[in-house]
């Protein structure tokens, strides 16, 4: 089996694929690609099957070294259609210029045991295998049957200020009247202490309307969490399956993936979705 | 989908009626009165709530549990705290714990753990006002009213009054945890 050699893994660099969805019952977080429309493109470009798992690197990709020829492909935070490297040359990923998230995707996958059918590292959970770190080898997946597609067009660029639309609820009753307006007025910044689990958010507080207290319920990727602080959590992949503190609304999940490319210190907004609940 | 419900039973119901008879969906997840359904389409909508409706009408629907006795050894570091907030003795903690039947009252927190409702209300104890960065897997543990297990090590801010060998969660099982919302169990001593 072809192997890659990480000579540097970077801040945090994961194994990731569509994740481990259906689990939350037994409290299991879903996990899998934050950026999932980024990691589909890379397993497009590179010809691998939709669930092929990638390297999610953040901030600053890692240094690898491929044992033998492969193709590459680079998306997410960075991007670089297919290309080929060569053995024994050294892949520097670099840094992510827009986003947070880049994904190094590799012909025929990245070949880890998976856990409850999914090869993600769950950060959470420490379900699957363990973040990137130097010196570790990674074996390189079996030769696909698909082809690569070139040819597809790179994605539009992130925007500087995302627009993140939200359906009220479930428990919007239990904030101010005021509080979906604050929301969508913001403005917000996101903090450093964000990651996998959570996009933490800071602005305008977000008052409650009392003080009872509210027995554990289901979460679900895209809810605004709001702790006692008034400043709501945007939960990512890796979320608990179940918490105490109310949501106020839940992001759409079309812009989950623009979720997961937001950088500590950037700057976003809220919309208001009043369609159907999903 | 977030179904709101009178109490525990009627969620335990209604999540265990869904998952059972609508395996279309992508996960039915209890809370303590709460079900969240989560689909891939809208149209499940209907269907979902039509069998919300009739599992709660079906009163003496038997529902499915499995009792699980989970052998436990009273060693736990906040044993005589728990003895000096409640008035009793720790020998008297330990019995009074394993007195009574537990129902899972739903998952979370992490992989494998149960929130367990029930038991002596004279051992319900306040969470510790800082939680620990390390438990160690197998600790038993009370804390708001509930009762617990944790699974694997984790941080962790309950009274911890024990440990077992049990296995709550193993990946490689199917099912991967032990309890299961709506289970019924028991603590023994070890």
């Amino acid at each position: 089996m072809n192997e890659i050699e990480v000579l540097a893994s970077g801040p945090l660099t994961t194994v990731q694929d569509r994740g481990r969805p259906g689990w939350a019952h037994v409290g299991v977080p879903p996990s899998g690609a934050v950026d999932p429309i980024a990691l589909a493109h890379g397993n497009r470009l590179v010809g691998n099957d939709t669930v092929a798992a990638a390297l999610e690197a953040t901030l600053i990709g890692p240094r690898l070294r491929f044992d033998a020829e492969a193709l590459v492909a680079l998306t997410g935070a960075t991007y670089r259609g297919p290309f080929v490297v060569r053995a024994g040359e050294v892949l520097e990923v670099g840094a992510c210029r827009h986003g947070v998230r880049a994904y190094v995707t590799v012909r025929g996958g990245i070949e880890v045991e998976p856990v409850l059918g999914s090869r993600s590292a769950d950060l959470l959970s420490r379900l699957g295998p363990p973040p990137l770190q130097d010196g570790d080898v990674l074996s390189i997946g079996a030769e696909p049957d698909g082809e690569p597609d070139a040819d597809l067009d790179p994605p539009p660029a992130l925007p500087v200020e995302p627009v993140l639309r939200v359906l009220p609820g479930p428990r919007d009753d239990w904030f101010d009247p005021g509080a979906l307006e604050a929301l969508v007025a913001g403005p917000w910044q996101v903090s450093l202490s964000s990651n996998r689990i959570g996009v933490r958010l800071e602005g305008p507080p977000l008052a409650r309307a009392g003080e009872k207290e509210l027995l554990s319920e289901g979460l679900v990727a895209g809810a605004l969490q709001v702790p006692p602080s008034g400043q709501p959590i945007l939960l990512l992949n890796d979320h608990p399956t179940t918490g105490g503190y109310p949501v106020l609304g839940v992001v759409l999940e079309d812009d989950l993936p623009l979720a997961g490319q937001l950088r500590p210190g950037q700057r976003l907004r809220f919309a208001v979705n009043h369609g159907s609940q999903p | 989908m977030l179904l709101e419900l009178a109490d525990n039973t009627a969620a335990v119901r209604v999540a265990r009626r869904l998952s059972a008879d609508c395996p279309e969906l992508a996960d039915v997840v209890p809370g303590h009165c709460t079900v969240l359904t989560i689909w891939a389409a809208e149209s499940q909508r209907e269907r979902v709530l039509d069998l919300a409706e009739a599992a709660l009408r079906d009163d003496d629907a038997a529902v499915v549990a499995e009792t699980h006795a989970i052998p436990v050894c009273y060693d736990g570091v906040d044993l005589h705290e728990v003895a000096e907030l409640t008035g009793l003795s720790p020998e008297e903690v330990a019995a009074r714990h394993q007195q009574s039947d537990y129902v899972v009252g739903f998952l979370g927190f992490t992989p494998g753990f149960g929130y367990l409702l029930g038991g002596d209300e004279r051992l319900h104890v306040p969470r510790r006002a800082e939680p620990r960065v390390r438990v160690p897997a197998g600790t038993v543990a009370l804390g708001g009213g509930y009762s617990g297990v944790y699974p694997r090590e984790s941080p962790g801010g309950w009274q911890l009054i024990g440990s077992t060998t049990a296995a709550l969660f193993d990946p490689a099982r199917r099912p991967p945890a032990l309890l299961s919302a709506g289970d019924r169990v028991r603590f023994v001593r070890a």
